[in-house]
């Protein structure tokens, strides 16, 4: 009895600490969902993209004899997050500011479109094979053991669960109470005006990608650094879960999509614990349907209201 | 002259951080530990010309604007000749190329290889105006196109290894089923926007190759489903002896070879231009048929969805049903083609199902023109052939196509070979006052 239930706790510490990060790449989907109304498929990418920075920040200072483990982890978070911020603007600059105002279509295809140049970028510049890295962070806290079955917290799963916090934290006050952030909800609501009460909403909807690629950066790297894998191919699924994260916690809503990704990483844990690791997948696609199908604005979204 | 100086600075500077990054630096795992490894100087010379050039562009962008401008393709419907005797022409040369299509193999400038690829892209062709209906007509992108195509061929193949079905029995089944698949996916997606529907295509094609993959005691998971059988001609095989139970036998139900019942010489060859004689047949059928449908009720419909859904509604269309139609259409001709297909290779495994193939197929759809279908063949066949003549660009070929895309909706969204719809013009001489 006491087994079942410390592997559940198990199960649910390692769905949150996946499921924080899901909601870290879902923010970048909701805001720019939010304001220019569009699904950026090119944001998983950039969450690999972040991944890989990462992993080249950390083997450099390794190989400078740098050994100070927060100085690695900062200098990995601000270099990737950099990085990543520019791919994001770029991104914006390039292949969707001049289909603003396009049909719809036109710009999920050119977004399309970049996801697939970004992964082949990668893929031949850096290979396609899984590039490893010993991990830097290693022990936890065990915090029960039955006979068979140790239930841990490990380090890397509470820096995830801190800096996430701490991210979101940021984000949220930044939302709400900067100059920038009120410019972001003003775009939101209505573009048009914004622009007319002499904000540069350009610039606004550059921020927000540039928010969102660095948001998808500090995923990268936790998960990154967690794993200790990447491959070019790792931002097509993540970006696939995040997004159906963003939809399940209601696309335009940023607490949803915080909301959304630990419902899914919980989800998630346990298909895989209970159920079977290979559907894992298949149960968060069917709960996206399902989503769409009963809820489709989602957990905190607002019912959308079609204007004429 | 001060003002363009600084975005131009910081134009550069991006592509500096973006390109020496990913570019300049490359991870190597060696034993256990990861290693950096510099590129090779060309390479940083690249970096620093690309950072040039675009310091030097955004510097001089206003005078520059006016010098490079993309050229316009001409369009194709102003080459083509207008009116009756036009439709004359129009009508032998279509009746030219089909002509040509069939006898082609036949003649001395065809090799087995060339049949084979000619099949190939011929398949290319019937996937790319499956799509079309659903996003060139409909306007509806789906993004798991594949998955219809995997169900197709995965008919056939199961059929045939446990019922032994034969393929012309298997053919219509498979439509029918992709069909189904289809009707069953978009009935609860369809009722929502255009984004979702990308996105849960994208998930559902995903749910699909993992079913095929696990699902090992009934598809083979990876291992896939090898020997399946290749179509006969009213009983005749291609192949060189017969395989037969012992009991049909008896029964004198036997197929007989091809080569044996025509009293010639076996040769492989033979398979191959059947192979690509069905093709033929099938694309001008899914021509046919897509001709006809766009000049019906439906098909008009489907393109005035595209355009204006709440004028659609207002005029009594049910926009569900309408999308719902293309959709499950759109899926029948995916089935089509995975069961020829399949019935082709001869070897079908979860690997050809993959989201790549979903993206080729548009990338057929987003260059040949969005609903044109002389585009889209035109654009299979360049985008069939094109890697296979330069191997040595193989590895670039995605990466081609991403760029493609986003470089087609920019400058050309309409496509190389744009649409040209039946229209009424008032005649010159009675122009509205």
């Amino acid at each position: 009895m006491l087994e079942a239930l410390l592997y559940f706790v198990q199960q649910l510490l390692n769905g949150l600490t996946i499921g924080s990060t899901y909601a870290l790449i879902a923010i970048g989907y909701t805001m720019v969902y939010g304001i220019v109304g569009m699904i950026n498929f090119a944001h998983g990418e950039v969450y690999m993209i972040g991944t890989y920075v990462a992993f080249i920040v950390i083997a450099g200072l390794t190989t400078l004899g740098v050994d100070s483990l927060p100085l690695i982890f900062l200098a990995a978070l601000l270099i990737s997050m950099m990085v990543a911020a520019s791919y994001g603007f770029t991104i914006e600059r390039v292949a969707y500011r001049p289909l603003r105002g396009a049909p719809r279509l036109l710009a999920l295809i050119s977004a399309i479109g970049m996801s697939i140049f970004l992964q082949n970028f990668v893929r031949l510049a850096q290979g396609s094979r899984d590039i490893a890295m010993p991990s830097l962070i290693t022990g936890g806290w065990t915090f029960g053991s039955v006979d068979t079955f140790e239930a841990s917290l490990s380090y890397m799963q509470v820096i995830i669960f801190v800096v996430t916090l701490v991210t979101m934290g940021a984000l949220t006050l930044f939302i709400s109470k900067s100059k920038w952030g009120r410019a972001c909800r003003s775009c939101s609501q209505d573009l048009g005006m914004t622009n007319l009460l002499g904000i540069n909403t350009n610039n606004i909807i550059a921020l927000t990608f540039v928010v969102g690629a660095a948001l998808a950066a500090v995923a990268g790297v936790l998960l990154g650094m967690y794993y200790g894998v990447v491959n070019p191919y790792i931002g097509f699924i993540a970006g696939l879960k995040a997004f159906t994260a963003a939809v399940l916690g209601g696309i335009g809503s940023i607490p949803g999509a915080m909301l959304g990704g630990l419902l899914l990483g919980t989800t998630e844990a346990m298909t895989s614990a209970y159920f079977s690791s290979e559907y894992k997948d298949v149960v968060s696609f069917g709960l996206l349907i399902l989503v769409l199908l009963f809820r489709p604005s989602g957990l905190l979204g607002k019912p959308e209201v079609e204007k004429i | 002259m001060n003002r363009p100086l600084y975005p131009a600075i910081f134009a550069a500077i991006v592509t500096l951080v973006l390109t020496s990054m990913m570019l300049g630096i490359q991870l190597k795992t060696e034993g256990i530990n990861l290693t950096l490894h510099s590129a090779s100087e060309f390479t940083w010379y690249g970096i620093a010309g690309s950072t040039l050039a675009v310091f030097l562009f955004q510097l001089f962008r206003e005078q520059l604007t006016g010098l490079v401008t993309l050229p316009e393709l001409p369009s194709v419907a102003s080459l083509l000749p207008e009116g009756k005797k036009g439709d004359r022409i129009k009508q032998l040369g279509i009746a030219f190329v089909i002509a040509a299509a069939l006898i082609w193999p036949f003649t001395e400038f065809s090799n087995r290889g060339a049949v084979d690829l000619a099949t190939l892209a011929l398949i290319y062709i019937m996937l790319g105006l499956g799509l079309n209906i659903v996003v060139g007509l409909a306007g509806l992108l789906d993004l798991g196109y594949v998955a219809f195509y995997a169900v197709g061929a995965y008919t056939y193949a199961l059929l045939s290894l446990y019922y032994d079905v034969s393929f012309w029995v298997a053919l219509p089944l498979c439509g029918l089923l992709a069909a189904t698949f289809g009707f069953l996916l978009g009935f609860p997606v369809l009722r929502l926007r255009g984004d979702y529907l990308a996105i849960v295509t994208l998930g559902f094609g995903e749910i699909i190759r993992i079913l095929l993959l696990n699902w090992t005691n009934v598809t083979g998971g990876p291992n896939g489903i090898s020997r399946i059988p290749k179509p006969d001609l009213f009983g005749l095989e291609f192949t060189k002896r017969v395989r037969c139970s012992a009991e049909d036998k008896l029964a004198d139900a036997c197929n007989v070879p091809f080569h044996e019942y025509f009293g010639i010489a076996y040769d492989p060859s033979y398979k191959v231009i059947f192979l690509y004689l069905l093709a033929v047949i099938l694309v001008l059928i899914t021509i046919y048929v897509i001709n006809r449908l766009t000049r019906m009720p439906i098909g008009r419909a489907w393109e005035a969805l595209r355009e204006d859904e709440i004028a659609c509604r207002s005029l009594g269309l049910n926009p569900t049903i309408v999308k719902l139609t293309a959709f499950t259409i759109g899926a029948t001709f995916a089935g089509f083609a995975g069961c020829f297909f399949a019935a082709r290779q001869g070897f079908i495994s979860p690997e050809s199902f993959v989201f790549i193939e979903s993206a080729i197929i548009l990338s057929i759809v987003v260059l040949g023109g969005m609903g044109s279908q002389l585009g889209i063949i035109l654009a299979a066949i360049i985008l069939t052939v094109l890697p296979e003549l330069a191997r040595e660009f193989q590895e670039y070929r995605m990466l081609m196509f991403g760029l493609l895309m986003v470089f087609m909706m920019i400058w050309r969204p309409q496509g190389l070979v744009p649409k040209s719809r039946p229209h009424l013009e008032l005649a010159s001489g009675d122009k509205p006052q």
